[in-house]
């Protein structure tokens, strides 16, 4: 699998550049690398569906992102306890990536998975008429599932008209049309 | 073959690291999605096999071999949910930034009114 | 009635391709919700992509011309019925042989209107409030 390893540091040297750059359009294009990585990752473990999802999904939040961004850029600012700020994060990271080895062993070891529940799903496949497996997972058996996924992206919906909306803002706007 | 966990740890750092210590809220958003990138790599990677074959039959085909179908059906539901979460944060702090004319946290609580 | 410099969209080359591809992006998104459950794809990659054909056309001609093919309240209409109609299949348990086309369907229509309209909310909104909060 050294295509995966290759993936994963492009991926993580995407996200240091994106987080570290000063500028904010480029660091937003980064994100936009980050995904593209994911999607050929998604793509190298056998996951189609999701390679989709994620390739559309990075456009759509890279066209927001952007439209958040553009001209309202924000010198970068840093101050104050900057030895001690480093050092804490650098103990914290150490700690985790610690405690996480000691986690990991535990799970099943790379290229093995247990696949103890969706045995049944397989096994049931032909009752649903659909072949694509994780289609017929989402919407067939775990139906609920993708019901209160929509609850929260109806949600979000509402939320987004409801902060974006210009009557109630400031006062002397409200006669202005629309 | 522990190795490739490790690295998907590291990329949750990265995006833990950001949201820790940067101050825009554009960069905390970007943070948000480089974590939640990692969570979804993560599952992925747990429901692999080797040599398996992607979870979608051909007519009258019967594969033995075949990755962990249920994690990526999970993994879809968190894309969805993700998608929503960033388009719900950037529209607040575009808000924030028409009321207090920055995006820096620190400064927000100082320009009000 | 002078339109300004982000009403207007940008060049005619632009226009002039965005008026070929829009309908065959539209087609593409029915296609791949249509056929989730025998290819790859599914409801909501389908109604991505409608909304991101429709964001097509907002950046290339300007807001006015999309928002004339796409009201706000014909939006929240479609998205309340579709609504309507996933919470009866996902309630009542129909368990027949079309229900997964249904569904998709319906996420489809809930997911491309939804989007769209929160991209037009985002467009449309910090304009005429932007120069008073950066003064202050």
């Amino acid at each position: 699998m050294i295509e995966l390893h290759l993936i994963l540091f492009f991926m993580i040297a995407a996200a240091i550049i994106a987080v570290e750059v000063k500028d904010l359009v480029s660091s937003v294009v980064a994100v936009g690398a980050v995904g593209i990585g994911l999607c050929m990752a998604f793509l190298v473990l056998k996951a189609p569906d999701l390679a989709i999802m994620q390739l559309v999904v990075e456009i759509l939040s890279l066209i927001i992102l952007i439209r958040a961004t553009i001209r309202r850029d924000l010198p970068f600012s840093i101050s104050g306890r900057w030895v001690f700020n480093t050092l804490a994060t650098v103990s914290f990271i150490v700690v985790f990536l610690t405690l996480a080895y000691f986690a990991l062993r535990s799970l099943p070891a790379f290229g093995n998975a247990a696949m103890k529940v969706s045995r049944f799903y397989i096994e049931d496949i032909m009752k649903t008429g659909s072949e694509n497996v994780v289609s017929a997972i989402i919407v067939n058996f775990r139906a609920y599932d993708t019901l209160g996924e929509i609850a929260i992206l109806f949600t979000a919906i509402v939320g987004v008209l409801a902060i974006a909306r210009r009557v109630g803002y400031t006062k002397e706007k409200i006669d202005e049309p629309n | 073959m522990i190795c490739i966990y490790m690295l998907c740890l590291a990329l949750f750092l990265v995006g833990l690291y950001c949201v820790v210590r940067k101050r825009n809220l554009i960069k905390i958003i970007i943070g948000i999605g480089i974590m939640e990138y990692a969570v979804n790599l993560f599952f992925i990677l747990g429901g692999y096999i080797r040599r398996g074959r992607s979870p979608i039959f051909a007519a009258d085909q019967v594969i033995k071999n075949m990755v962990d179908p249920l994690s990526q059906a999970v993994v879809s539901t968190a894309i969805v949910i993700g998608l929503a979460f960033t388009l719900l944060l950037v529209a607040i702090a575009i808000r924030i930034y028409e009321k207090s004319g920055t995006f820096d946290i620190t400064k927000i609580n100082r320009l009000k009114g | 009635m002078s339109l300004t410099k982000e009403d207007r969209g940008m060049t005619l080359i632009v226009k002039t391709i965005t008026r070929i591809t829009f309908g065959f992006i539209l087609l593409y998104g029915i296609y791949i919700a249509l056929h989730g459950n025998i290819a790859p794809g599914g409801g909501f990659v389908g109604g991505v992509i409608i909304a991101l054909s429709f964001i097509h056309i907002m950046l290339a001609f300007g807001k006015k011309r999309a928002l004339k093919r796409m009201r706000s309240h014909r939006l929240r209409l479609m998205i309340s019925i579709a609504a309507l109609i996933f919470l009866y299949i996902v309630i009542s348990g129909w368990h027949g042989s079309y229900s997964h086309i249904v569904i998709a369907i319906c996420e489809m229509v809930i997911v491309g209107a939804g989007l769209f309209a929160i991209f037009a909310a985002l467009v449309l909104m910090p304009k005429s409030d932007m120069a008073s909060g950066v003064k202050k």
